[in-house]
């Protein structure tokens, strides 16, 4: 499927807002205006924005304890993430839920998750009940590389085949899992090998090619909407900053030739050099981009920083409904 | 002699954090039993998430100092199955949530499979963790949750205070034959106190009073118990004089220090982190008025946190979290209700 100059346009500008949104979190993080981990997603803009581009925002997405890319991909206000993330009232969670917890439900977003591999079951739940209502929308599941070590994935992967729900599973392979190498923790190099075992298909993309990851997804997600059951996409990608924080060389666990080495194949200069070659777009529009979602992730930390905090009658407020 | 006829040792002039204590604890345990070994995510290379483990993979290399997959039921299941064949194991879940993830492994199996095997074996298994709030950390990473294994028979539950406490129940934990849930507080790692250099146990089950009194009791644990000293002081310049009874193990409960101390003081409040419903305070009260009801002179005094998930925003947070100051609140609550003729 070729994409108009307009889909690709709206993926450079979502990448765009991730960075951003991102690095100047990890900046106001520095100042300890921040509190709580916070674990970026620098470095795998094309994953999330590859796959949200293939969605409809009526499609269902769980995800991770690095969760803010899921969310700016798939529509999140860029005002009440940062406000959510500072602890503030006006935040996606009235500041009680933070960066493991953000969310935006009426953007088909069922949470980012402090737990370890526990999105998948729930994006299994998602798509059972699109199944059973009938509906033509699917879910989806990110999911880090480490977290496919926990029961919890192998569960939900299975019972999305052996139910034959419309769920896609996004694997974002970055090696590590918090300090320790992903290969150090399994014997396979691709986790799309397990998807042989639940009996669904699986395929691996560069997940810093944000249209090769897009047209993976749509494959996925299309077979998912015809009823064709569960699928699972690898993309290969890397986070640029430490586990959670902004450093990002001198780590003991990782060589830097290697972060350096992936930061050559960024998501978000890679794609500009072929929207250039490819006369989609020029340098100039490109940086007006830029200089846009600066203003915005500008007025977002203005927002955050004038919001209140909650009161302290909201302690109790939401346990149940 | 058993452990519990052991003299303690006088804690000395040197002074380590609360996790400088767990790991010479864990390293002195390592270095005298070549069965004990830890294991866990980001134990090894990494010395574990909040350091608890510096050093051990370079003193005790990679046999003995693990590094596993994100797999919490698997670990507690390698570590029963390697106890339950000989070996003394030290499984790390990183944060005390995450035993929930590992919930079957730890209660329906390490807690309950000696017993279901008609006292065959022998289960030398220590699960450490760090819990508690105070860090941010939201809803999924700063619960305690120790109150549901104190209700599961066949698993012993710690939670040390101080330094000096985490290197001697440490020790006993991992000389225990019985699975042990160890817990330290990721607010306390940096806290100091006077540890002794040489190896010592407490044995576990034994309550210490950490500040005598005679108005009132204050009964807590774990990062509570050190904020409770805190609140005594406090109140002793009002004119209370607290006893701070510091259980150090919850399970088996040392209700007998406990009792002892309500009977002297006849009034008492019991303090701790975790929500106030159906936490472990629920239990040391009502034992409490099982064997002191004569000597009370005010209902038993509950400190807690209130009946929600962790909030990560601080604004709520550090309200949710007793405090001194809610402590001594609580207490002076206590010590202000009138005896009232019957
Ligand atoms: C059940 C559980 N175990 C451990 C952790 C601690 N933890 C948080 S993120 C993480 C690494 C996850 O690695 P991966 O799934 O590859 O995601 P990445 O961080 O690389 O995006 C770990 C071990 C957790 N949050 N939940
Ligand atoms: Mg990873």
């Amino acid at each position: 499927m070729e994409l108009t100059d307009e889909q690709l346009l709206a993926m450079h500008r979502s990448m765009i807002r991730i960075r951003l949104f991102e690095e100047t979190a990890g900046k106001v993080m520095e100042t300890g205006k921040m509190p709580g981990f916070l674990h970026l997603y620098v470095g795998q803009e094309a994953v999330a924005v590859g796959v949200c581009e293939a969605l409809r925002v009526d499609d269902y997405i769980t995800s991770t304890h690095r969760g803010h890319g899921h969310l700016v991909a798939k529509g999140g206000d860029l005002r009440r993430m940062m406000a959510e993330l500072m602890g503030k009232a006006t935040g996606y969670c009235g500041g009680k839920g933070g960066s493991m917890h953000i969310n935006d439900l009426s953007l088909g977003m069922l949470g980012a998750n402090g737990i370890v591999g526990a999105g998948a079951p729930i994006a299994v739940g998602a798509g059972f009940r699109n199944k059973y209502l009938g509906t033509d929308q699917v879910s989806v599941a990110f999911f880090g590389d480490a977290s496919t070590n926990i029961g919890a994935f192998h569960e939900a992967a299975n019972m999305a085949c052996a139910l034959h729900l419309p769920v896609v599973f996004v694997c974002e392979h970055n090696m590590y899992g918090e300090y320790t190498p992903t290969n150090k923790a399994m014997v396979i190099a691709d986790i799309v090998d397990r998807a042989a075992g639940y009996g669904m298909p699986g395929v691996i993309v560069d997940g810093m090619d944000v249209v090769a990851v897009h047209e993976a997804a749509t494959e996925a997600v299309a077979r998912a909407r015809r009823g064709e059951g569960p699928s699972l996409v690898e993309c290969k990608t890397y986070r640029y900053f430490n586990h959670h924080g902004i450093q990002n060389l001198g780590l003991k666990y990782r060589p830097d030739d290697e972060v350096l080495a992936w930061k050559e194949r960024d998501p978000i200069f890679t794609f500009e050099a072929k929207l250039i070659d490819t006369g989609v777009a020029s340098r100039e529009l490109l940086d007006a981009t830029w200089a846009e979602i600066h203003a915005a992730i500008d007025e977002a930390l203005q927002f955050a920083d004038d919001s209140p905090f909650p009161a302290e009658d909201q302690m109790l407020a939401g346990v149940y409904s | 002699m058993s452990a519990a006829d052991v003299p303690l040792p006088d804690p000395g002039e040197r002074e380590i954090t609360y996790v400088a204590a767990f790991i010479e604890a864990v390293k002195l345990e390592m270095a005298a039993d070549p069965d004990v070994f830890i294991a866990g995510e980001d134990v090894g290379a990494h010395g574990g998430v909040f350091h608890t483990f510096d050093g051990v993979q370079t003193q005790f290399g990679e046999r003995r100092a693990v590094d596993t997959p994100i797999s919490e039921q698997a670990i507690i299941g390698l570590g029963i199955g390697a106890a339950v064949t000989g070996l003394r194991p030290i499984v790390d879940l990183m944060f005390m949530d995450f035993v929930l993830v590992a919930a079957d492994q730890i209660a329906n199996q390490a807690a309950k499979l000696k017993y279901m095997f008609g006292g065959q074996a022998k289960l030398p298994l220590t699960i450490t963790t760090v819990g508690g709030a105070g860090l941010s950390a939201a809803a999924q990473h700063s619960q305690s949750l120790e109150a549901l294994f104190c209700h599961i028979p066949g698993i012993k539950v710690v939670f040390p205070s101080n330094p000096y406490d985490v290197k001697g129940l440490m020790a006993a934990s991992v000389r225990e034959d019985n699975p042990v849930l160890f817990v330290l507080h990721k607010r306390m790692l940096g806290q100091r106190g006077a540890v002794p250099v040489e190896r010592y146990e407490i044995p576990l089950g034994q309550a210490r009073i950490s500040r005598p009194g005679s108005d009132v009791t204050l009964v807590s644990w774990g990062k509570t118990a050190a904020d409770s000293l805190v609140a005594a002081e406090q109140l002793a310049g009002e004119g209370i004089d607290v006893e701070v009874v510091d259980l150090r193990t919850l399970s088996p409960l040392d209700i007998g220090t406990v009792v002892e101390s309500v009977r002297r003081t006849n009034r008492v409040v019991v303090a701790h982190e975790a929500v106030r419903f159906g936490g472990f305070g629920a239990e040391v009260a009502a034992q409490i008025q099982e064997e002191a009801f004569d000597y009370l002179d005010a209902p038993v005094g509950r400190v807690a946190a209130p009946f929600s998930p962790v909030p990560f925003t601080p604004a709520l947070e550090t309200r949710y979290v007793p405090d001194p100051a809610r402590i001594a609140a609580g207490v002076r609550a206590a010590v202000a209700r009138p005896l009232l003729g019957r």
